[in-house]
């Protein structure tokens, strides 16, 4: 049985979800919210923000210069067209309640109502090792298993960690990723709101993920959380976020920042997924400094959204240093997925391999755009870059944009990229053996990403095979 | 047991505008096997790829038929669950896509009714496979991804074997396969001829046709049927090659 158990349990939950609500994660909530910013940016709504959260002098002045930058610095313009944002109505802070609960009874019964819709719950209870639950701009929910606790773990919303462990906070905060880094890290800076803070102590390996789910619900509003993971050295831990939205006319906009920091010889694993309703605009920054000997892992899904800009990247600081970065895209009709990954080798003997899977529907539009640098003195640096498309419809289409800067002369770099179509061959033969031509497209899909698919947790993989089922059978014939 | 009529009527067809098929006739009919031969390029493959419905090629004139329904312009799908199986020449790589999940989804679209527990459907399958003598390994494989030839043809028996068709086309099964191959091959056809099967054999050799002993045996050439005969012909031919054989 041990060849197809997972295939065949992914199959099965597939099918399960194809018989319950809770495969539409696009409804709407009737939660009024108790507080909110109103409408538009300004000096003002920055000052509400950190006075609701009784933030010390520091944070609220780096916030308040975090907007000062923001508002000096242009829109990008070298990617997608981002003029669907409209800044001044969006809200940029939504409180849905006042309780940050760490038992699921004490939540909301609304807002509970919401997260065992989308399973996280009965998730928590089987897979994960802590949980923490995001609804628009703040934490509801928080957990960690007493064992991980008793040994100085900590994972908590950022909120609730600037109150509880200032100094530690401050020592990471913003030390990847500054407000200085480019328009949207800086509206992050000025406006963030939840997002998780995980501590993992000194050689503490954590067996099973811990999880942050996201939950957008207000319509025009922005969602901007702020996420630090910190493996102390020789720890290892696996973090990983979801995150979905319901679909909305109007335009959201989610700006998350994810900063990471892998020390000395430690071992972290960041898995997403996003499946954002198109009606969002998403644009996170996600960055990790890995040190001498550590290894960070990126799995990273970006199946909905209006348009995606993401680029998880990592910062090779120190000898030795490792990076595998895996994404997969995926675009739907009127859909922009910009992504790819980057690796900075700063020191010797570091290594980077990142693999994009990017699959376009219909007028959908996918792009690569990655950086690999390798500085002067990352002697015997290597880097494996692969990025694959998949056009599925003649109208589907797929950019790529790789930026390779070598200034080590021992360094190694290869890069391979392919773009294909489904084939009428394939296609035919496996209908001929009685598959519909949804399930033998789906299939052909599914495989394509396999690699990736290997990689990740169960309930991505099942969320993966539903959706790529869904959009196939929505699409009429391939080509 | 059931019986099934495929029927071939003046079929025409062309590819990328071409007419390769120019007015073919056959029935197969449970239980009944068929040799077809013919000289390279004779359009003996495409006639394979007409029957289970391949889009590039074009119907310009003629009628499939199934039990005396038309099933000339059905999809792949519908013509499977009619009960015909094609195994391909050159089977198609479909990386990714693992065998164990594409034999498990094409049983439940033919058999929806069966509802066949997993257990029993993979042990089926083993069943099979260690008939062929492939390595159970191959189950979570994809789709004759870094398959070698041989392996191929086993892989396209084993579908065979497994889907339980009523009419099965074998393009160049024996091409590829090694001696003991072969015989193992040839031992499963005979048991499927037993439970009623019909077989369209396409061959070069005489080779498969000692083990499996064809009742008819049908020359294509050029695009058409030019002798309907029995085992003589291909003994004939194995001879003298299709010289002899007036268009
Ligand atoms: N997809 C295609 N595109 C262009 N020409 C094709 C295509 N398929 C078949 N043909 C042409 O049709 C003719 C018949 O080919 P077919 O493959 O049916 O021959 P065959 O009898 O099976 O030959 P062989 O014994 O070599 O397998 C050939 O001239 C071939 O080149
Ligand atoms: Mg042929």
């Amino acid at each position: 049985m041990e060849y197809y158990d997972k295939d065949e349990e992914i199959e099965r939950l597939t099918e399960s979800l194809k018989n319950s609500k809770k495969s539409d994660f696009e409804f709407y909530d009737t939660i009024e919210p108790i507080y909110s910013t109103g409408k538009g940016l300004n000096r003002k709504t920055v000052e509400e923000i950190s006075d609701i959260k009784k933030e010390p002098g520091w944070m609220r002045e780096s916030r308040l210069k975090a907007l000062d930058i923001f508002l000096s610095k242009p829109m990008p313009t070298w990617g997608p067209d981002l003029s669907g944002i409209n800044f001044d109505n969006l809200t940029y802070y939504t409180r849905p309640g006042e309780n940050k609960a760490k038992s699921w009874d004490d939540v909301d019964p609304k807002i509970k109502d919401t997260f065992t819709k989308l399973g996280i719950p009965a998730m928590e209870q089987k897979y994960l090792a802590g949980s923490v639950a995001q609804y628009d701009s703040e934490g509801v929910y928080g957990s960690l298993r007493k064992e991980w606790e008793s040994k100085g773990v900590i994972f908590t919303d950022l909120d609730t960690a600037v109150q509880k462990y200032p100094d530690l906070v401050k020592e990471y905060y913003c030390k990847a990723i500054p407000p200085s880094d480019n328009k949207f890290a800086a509206l992050n800076g000025a406006v963030w709101s939840g997002g998780s803070f995980l501590y993992v102590p000194k050689n503490v390996h954590i067996d099973l993920p811990l999880q942050t789910y996201f939950r957008m619900n207000g319509e025009q509003s922005g969602q901007f959380e702020h996420t630090i993971v910190i493996a102390d050295e020789g720890a290892s831990v696996h973090y990983i976020e979801g995150c979905t939205a319901p679909r909305y006319n109007t335009s959201s906009l989610h700006t998350a920042i994810v900063e990471i920091y892998a020390r000395k010889n430690s071992n972290v694993k960041y898995t997403s997924v996003q499946n954002w309703s198109d009606s969002v605009y998403n644009l996170p920054v996600k960055r990790a400094w890995v040190d001498e000997g550590a290894h960070m892992d990126w799995v990273t899904g970006e199946l909905g959204s209006k348009v995606t800009m993401i680029y998880p990247s990592s910062y090779l600081r120190g000898k030795g240093a490792s990076t595998s970065n895996l994404q997969i895209t995926l675009a739907t009709k009127g859909t922009f997925k910009d992504a790819g990954g980057k690796a900075i080798h700063l020191a010797p003997d570091t290594t980077s391999r990142i693999v994009s899977k990017s699959i376009s529907l219909d007028d959908g539009l996918t792009a690569y755009r990655g950086l690999v640098r390798m500085n002067e003195g990352a002697s015997r640096a290597k880097s494996h870059v692969q990025c694959d498309a998949l056009l599925i419809n003649n109208d589907s289409k797929n950019y790529t944009y790789p930026f390779d800067e070598i200034y080590e002369p021992t360094a190694e770099f290869s890069h391979e990229a392919t773009v294909g179509k489904i084939g009428t061959d394939e296609l035919t033969y496996m209908r001929s053996r009685g598959l519909s031509e949804d399930e033998a497209s789906s299939m052909i899909v599914l495989g394509f990403m396999d690699d990736i698919m290997k990689e990740i947790p169960m309930e991505f993989a099942v969320e993966m095979n539903r959706l790529v089922k869904l959009e196939m059978s929505k699409m009429g014939a391939v080509g | 047991m059931t019986n099934t009529v495929l029927e071939i009527k003046n079929l025409k067809v062309s590819v990328e505008g071409k007419e390769i098929l120019k007015g073919v006739d056959l029935t197969i009919k449970s239980g009944e096997i068929h040799a077809l031969m013919g000289p390279n390029g004779a359009g003996k493959s495409t006639l394979g790829q007409t029957l289970v419905g391949h889009p590039n090629y074009k119907i310009t004139g003629g009628k499939i038929l199934i039990n005396g329904r038309d099933l000339t312009n059905a999809y792949p799908e519908e013509r499977a669950k009619a009960g015909l199986f094609l195994a391909f020449q050159s089977p198609i790589a479909i990386p990714g896509v693992k065998i164990s999940t594409f034999l498990r989804t094409a049983y439940n679209d033919l058999y929806p009714n069966e509802k066949m527990s997993l257990r029993d459907f993979f042990n089926m399958v083993k069943t099979a496979m260690n008939d062929l003598e492939m390595n159970e390994s191959f189950i979570s494989r994809a789709i004759n991804d870094g398959f070698s030839g041989g392996e191929r043809k086993r892989f396209e028996v084993l579908q065979m074997i497994v889907l339980k068709p009523k009419i099965a086309i074998l393009d160049e099964i024996d091409s590829g396969l090694d001696v003991d191959a072969l015989k193992l091959v040839s031992a499963e056809i005979k048991k499927l001829h037993d439970q009623n099967i019909g077989f369209l054999v396409i061959t070069h050799y005489q080779r498969i046709l000692k083990d499996i002993i064809p009742e008819f045996v049908h020359v294509l050439k050029d695009g058409k049927i030019v002798m309907n005969g029995n085992k003589e012909v291909s003994d004939k031919i194995e001879e003298e090659g299709y010289e002899w054989i007036k268009e």
